[in-house]
């Protein structure tokens, strides 16, 4: 039996691409919330309460950005200057918010600078991601082995619906995780927002499903038509139950279950999106199997992500589990 | 002005957020190593010592990674923004090697370093321990691999080529111990301890000038003259085992940072010169007969190709790299210089006492990272006009993108940079003038608030975070 290494690669990326929009995902949903805070103490608890993790999480982004030039170099070579303004804008904001995670513990005066860095910086961030996501979903024009197309195609309404909703989405996972880590005051503002940012999320989640099909005739068959939709079904069906967990949970004061809930909504969406894409890696023009790097490469590095990858796993849930729990408001090491 | 084409862009932009780049990881990957080092000393001896030494570069080391990692982000998707068919081309061989640093060494920085930072109290001190330690051994491994592409990029090996044009491995292990590897390999890591020795020592040497008797600063101010001595030495030995590889393997790049334009027999060492590159000649020699020779060949009647035997358009840049080159040789003695007065003055007895010593140090304290950056200049420069060398062009690297959309980026770069990495060395530089072995606070900007906003109200309602901490 031969392996079918790009897929099994197309998988370990997507995976990868999937942890970090989660993981990422809230420590930049608390930058947004950041502002709204409350007074410093409450602020500080917020950032402390990601500042261990942030930089791992991050890192599943390198992993994405290096496993693409690794494996699928073609799509990382058409989809990087395709997506150039929004990906330098994602940097640049990734640079400012990275950095205030120590700089704002080493000024008192200037403070307030990487306070607003902080905030700016990770709604930059999820911007950015956002628009590069409705741009990859909507298309990139492709000539030979090079994007073709202008430097503001990224720029549609359809991608500015998708920046909007992957801000609310990652300010339900931050204010789901504060649920979840505070108590007291930082915890009732948490709830406070997590309920409204749920629903228009969900709001949001069905506006692009159903304009998504309408963008191509490709996805339109994919999602509507008969007998494919039976098998496409099931994943809006789990969105609502997802949906439903989410509001109930929080309607009934859990500390768990609603930052379970929101992660599901990520990874059901997550997984219609994979649906969408395959089995393409730029939608409607190359695919995974001819964007694949030579058999070689993509053995070479499945050897070491074999070994690797559940040894990562298990050191970032020890570290999880170091810091789980609710969250002193007393500990830091600045 | 030069002509700002798309290529002069790319590469001033690569250029750019490289060098902000890389002196963070190099210095992270000697600190790291030294706090290893200093918990290690802490957990056998017991000492306090070694502990508020410990303590004392955990905070400079937390900022300074803090900067190397989103530096470092940048750099992941540089090359596909702008050099995307370089990526398509090339990505086959380097993009496992760099996933293999994702995987080996960046997971395990970030999984580590909550823990080092934060875990103290929560998972005791041998695992603390373990925790420092694989930080430490993580920017090791980063180091491997990705000098390892470096190395393949100057010294290709192990490849072919398919049908779609693209370089691809033939032979794995070829490809990573390519022949420059090892040589730049030892030559980086030992450049990273010593720049890292160096700023240890001078802030050893800062905090002696203040007060001789604090334990602390006399701690660092001794390891690092002990680095010094012992490292100087044999990064000069490696640094010319590394030049005759590169004889070997890029002679164009030796003949320009030498400035011998032509052949001849026996070559001399130009001390000093002004190479020209339009009149092919180096003006204004200062020459010592048979030196180059024997520096490069290690034999008095030997010879090396100057630079006029390479066509024009496949020259590297001699201007640069004569003076690059001299700069780090000049700063490599020096420190070499430095390593051994040092030594003199312990054996005497007399190494903490030396005021002329510790104004040096602080002197040199930047030196490393200075002769760092011509380094990488020489090395770099000197691969053009290629980005593999001898295998494919800068100019036919470039992503298909307009002047206009790279020079935008750049200047955002460029003053995002300013901002953030300028104001973050400012805030390092006062992490170093607190006081060894004291609770001094981090900041001394805490004067009172200008503007009573709610934010200042609060902080006069809560005990501040830095009293939590201390």
């Amino acid at each position: 039996m031969t392996l079918d290494l790009p897929f099994i690669w197309a998988g370990l990326i997507a995976f990868a691409v999937l942890a970090y929009v989660t993981l990422d995902g809230f420590d930049l949903g608390i930058g947004i919330l950041f502002p709204f805070g409350g007074n410093e103490a409450s602020r500080n608890l917020m950032m402390n309460s990601v500042a261990p993790v942030w930089d791992g999480n991050e890192t599943w982004l390198v992993f994405g950005g290096g496993g693409l030039l690794a494996v699928f170099p073609l799509a990382y070579a058409i989809i990087m200057p395709a997506l150039y303004a929004p990906l330098i804008a994602m940097l640049i904001g990734l640079v400012l918010r990275g950095v205030a995670f120590e700089f704002r513990w080493r000024t008192r005066r200037g403070r307030f600078l990487w306070d607003a860095a902080f905030f700016a910086g990770s709604l930059v961030a999820a911007l950015a991601q956002g628009l590069a996501l409705g741009a990859l979903v909507q298309g990139i024009k492709v000539s030979g082995r090079a994007y073709a197309g202008g430097w503001w195609d990224w720029l549609t309404p359809f991608s500015l619906m998708t920046a909007v909703a992957l801000v609310v989405g990652y300010v339900l996972l931050g204010a789901t995780w504060l649920n979840m880590k505070t108590t007291g005051e930082v915890q009732d503002r948490a709830r406070r927002v997590a309920m409204p940012a749920g629903i228009a999320l969900l709001v949001l989640i069905g506006i692009i499903s159903l304009w998504t099909p309408f963008l191509h005739g490709y996805y339109y068959h994919k999602w509507l038509a008969f007998p494919a939709i039976l098998y496409t079904a099931p994943v809006p069906l789990l969105v609502a139950l997802a949906a439903y967990v989410l509001v109930e949970s929080l309607a009934e004061q859990r500390d768990h279950l609603p930052f379970l809930a929101a992660l599901a909504l990520f990874v059901l969406s997550y997984i219609g999106l994979s649906i969408s894409f395959y089995p393409y890696i730029v939608p409607g023009a190359v695919t995974i199997a001819a964007a694949a790097a030579p058999a070689k490469s993509l053995a070479f590095l499945l050897y070491g992500a074999v070994v690797l990858l559940p040894v990562i796993l298990g050191y970032t849930i020890w570290s999880y589990w170091i810091f789980g729990g609710k969250l002193d408001p007393e500990a830091g090491y600045h | 002005m030069p002509h700002l084409d798309a290529e002069t862009l790319a590469r001033s932009q690569f250029a750019f957020t490289m060098a902000s780049h890389i002196i963070f990881p190099s210095f992270s990957i000697g600190l790291a190593s030294y706090l290893a080092v200093l918990e290690a000393l802490w957990l056998l001896r017991g000492a306090a010592v070694y502990k508020s030494a410990f303590d004392y570069w955990k905070k400079i080391f937390a900022v300074v990674f803090g900067m190397g990692v989103v530096s470092g982000l940048v750099m992941s998707y540089q090359f596909g923004t702008n050099w995307s068919v370089f990526s398509d081309k090339v990505g086959p061989v380097i993009g496992p090697m760099m996933g293999y640093e994702v995987m080996s060494a960046f997971f395990l920085e970030a999984g580590f370093l909550g823990v080092m930072l934060f875990g103290e109290a929560k998972v005791g001190r041998a695992l603390h321990f373990f925790a420092t330690l694989m930080v430490a051994v993580g920017t090791l491994f980063s180091a491997f691999w990705i000098l390892s592409v470096n190395s393949w990029m100057q010294t290709p090996a192990g490849y072919g080529i398919n049908a779609q044009g693209q370089y691809i491995a033939l032979d794995w292990m070829a490809v990573i111990f390519n022949p420059s590897f090892a040589y730049r390999l030892v030559h980086m890591v030992l450049a990273s301890y010593l720049t890292t020795a160096f700023v240890v020592g001078g802030v050893g040497a800062f905090h002696l000038l203040r007060n001789s008797a604090n334990d602390a600063a006399r701690l660092m101010f001794s390891m690092a003259l002990w680095m010094a001595v012992i490292v100087a030495p044999v990064q000069i030995a490696a640094g010319d085992a590394h030049g005759l590889n590169t004889l070997q393997y890029q002679p164009a790049k030796i003949a320009a940072m030498e400035g011998d334009f032509s052949t001849k027999p026996h070559t001399p060492l130009i001390l000093f010169g002004i190479p020209d590159m339009e009149a092919q000649t180096t003006h204004d020699k200062i020459e010592i007969p048979y030196l180059g020779a024997l520096i490069l060949t290690h034999s008095l009647e030997g010879s090396i190709q100057g630079l006029k035997h390479w066509p024009r358009a496949d020259q590297p840049d001699a201007t640069i790299l004569f003076f690059t080159f001299r700069l780090m040789v000049a700063l490599g003695f020096a420190m070499l210089g430095f390593g051994l007065w040092g030594a003199w003055l312990r054996w005497r007895g007399e190494l903490h006492e030396s005021r002329a010593l510790q104004v040096a140090a602080i002197i040199m304290a930047p030196s490393g990272f200075i002769a760092l950056l011509a380094g990488w200049v020489t090395t770099e420069v000197g691969r053009q006009p290629y980005t593999v060398y001898g295998l494919l062009r800068t100019d036919q690297s470039l992503s298909p993108l307009a002047a206009p959309a790279i020079a935008t980026s750049l200047l955002a770069f460029v003053i995002v940079y300013f901002l953030v990495f300028g104001i973050g060395i400012f805030y390092l530089l006062r992490l170093m003038r607190r006081t060894p072995g004291t609770s001094e606070t981090d900041f001394d900007d805490s004067g009172p608030m200008r503007s009573a906003g709610r934010a200042a109200v609060a902080r006069l309602l809560q005990p501040p975070h830095i009293s939590a901490a201390e």
